[in-house]
């Protein structure tokens, strides 16, 4: 071992040591007709939109690991600096490192530059640190935050293409999410609408998305003030059955209430009985 | 990091040395050094990053050198390189890590975070060369 590090200079950052001997595991393990375990993905809804003073962004917290739920209730909106959050879906591992470390670049940035940090620039952090590694780091973001210029949204997919947009959604629930934004966005809307349309978008996509679950949080960017709600709403609660969905009382109680069937009419008949045999019969009790 | 620079850099890139058997002093693979060789291992990368990520550095530093050159004149690329040169050699002896921090103020790297600073971080690693082999080598007594 050490006439190997004699010539090969020590390097930080990713190691590709171990890549030949993952795929011939892999392959054997294959042949074998099992299979390797699942990096744990969030397999999520996340979603932003814009309204009059700000940015509103939702996430749900379900964390899954193959076929497992693997986090009931796991944060997916990180913080990237005072005034600006991201909602990550994806490899779990890979949005928590990435925004981390982009957030402490940002951190960095702005000491250097003596400004608040703008929202335009953790984008492209995040969007050349993204296409450098050509995709395979899988995090799929939502990017918010308020600063000079006002309120921005963006949404950077694992290659490191970026969009600018007034409303995303993003991740497996995001097709749910983005029928109810096309349905019922309006621009300049006020907060408590906006809430209401962004909670509603996460709970489209728990409902209807396998990989999606539990909480809603939310988190409202202002100028001067960040509302971070979590959990915002519980959607489905473990352990309590559903009194009512979409205001019809469901029951799994099947007694029924004195009065609930009606009584048309009562007819009492006494039956006349005649005393035939009379015999007493002693108890042993010894 | 600097994109404006890519069109520069089409003509004159990096020669990638890639995996080839760096050969030893008599042009043969230097077994005792570097291990056994395979055809194999030395063809084909093991990951489809791991030759962009080894030249990446390299790259990076070509690119903003063009640039400069072609804002500044030559004379900048030149001094510039001339300080990196410079800086490199403010080593350790050859065994010891070396934090590298007049090469990285140069660079601006040293208000910048990536993975290079938390994954496999040189200074944490639990293997060391031995000091006599890496001292001899780099005198080239070896």
């Amino acid at each position: 071992m050490a006439t190997v590090s004699v010539c090969q200079y020590h390097r930080g950052g990713f190691s590709f040591e171990n890549c030949k001997r993952n795929a011939l595991l892999e392959a054997d393990i294959n042949k074998l007709g099992l299979s390797s375990p699942a990096a744990r993905k969030t397999g999520t809804t996340i979603c932003g939109l814009v309204y009059k003073d700000g940015v509103v962004l939702g996430a749900d917290t379900r964390a899954t690991e193959g076929m497992v739920v693997a986090d009931k209730n796991c944060s997916k909106i990180h913080y990237i600096s005072p005034n600006v959050y991201c909602c990550g879906a994806g490899t779990a591992a890979d949005t928590e490192m990435t925004t981390q470390i982009i957030s402490s670049n940002l951190e960095l940035h702005s000491l250097s530059t003596g400004r608040p940090p703008r929202v335009a620039t953790a984008n492209r952090m995040l969007k050349q640190m993204l296409f450098r590694y050509q995709g395979y780091i899988g995090a799929a973001l939502v990017l918010g935050g308020v600063d000079c210029n006002g309120p921005h949204l963006y949404s950077i997919y694992p290659h490191g293409s970026t969009d600018k947009l007034p409303y995303v959604t993003m991740g497996s629930g995001s097709l749910a999410a983005m029928a109810v934004f096309e349905d019922r966005y309006r621009p300049n809307m006020e907060e408590e609408e906006a809430k209401r349309l962004v909670r509603d978008a996460i709970a489209a996509g728990i409902f209807n998305d396998l990989g999606s679950g539990s909480n809603i949080d939310l988190c409202v960017i202002t100028k001067g003030k960040v509302d971070y709600l979590r959990p915002h709403d519980m959607a489905n609660k473990k352990g309590v059955r559903e009194e009512k969905i979409y205001g019809h009382p469901v029951t799994g109680n099947y007694r029924y209430k004195h009065g609930t069937t009606g009584v048309l009419t009562k007819t009492v008949t006494p039956l006349n009985l005649e005393v035939v045999e009379e015999s007493v019969q002693t108890m042993d009790t010894s | 990091m600097n994109t404006r620079g890519l069109r520069s850099q089409l003509k004159d890139s990096v020669p990638v040395t890639g995996l080839c058997p760096q050969a030893g002093p008599y042009g043969v693979q230097d077994s005792l050094r570097r291990g056994f060789s395979s055809v194999k291992n030395e063809l084909l990368p093991s990951h489809p990053l791991e030759l962009s990520e080894k030249n990446f550095q390299l790259n990076q530093d070509k690119m903003n050198f063009n640039t400069l050159r072609n804002i500044q004149g030559l004379h900048a690329p030149l001094k510039l390189q001339m300080e990196y040169r410079a800086a490199r050699q403010i080593q350790r002896l050859p065994f010891l890590p070396s934090s590298n921090l007049a090469l990285d103020t140069l660079r601006g790297s040293d208000d910048t975070i990536g993975f290079e600073d938390i994954l496999n971080d040189p200074i944490q690693s639990e293997m060391m060369g031995d000091p006599h082999i890496m001292t001899e080598y780099k005198l080239g007594i070896l």
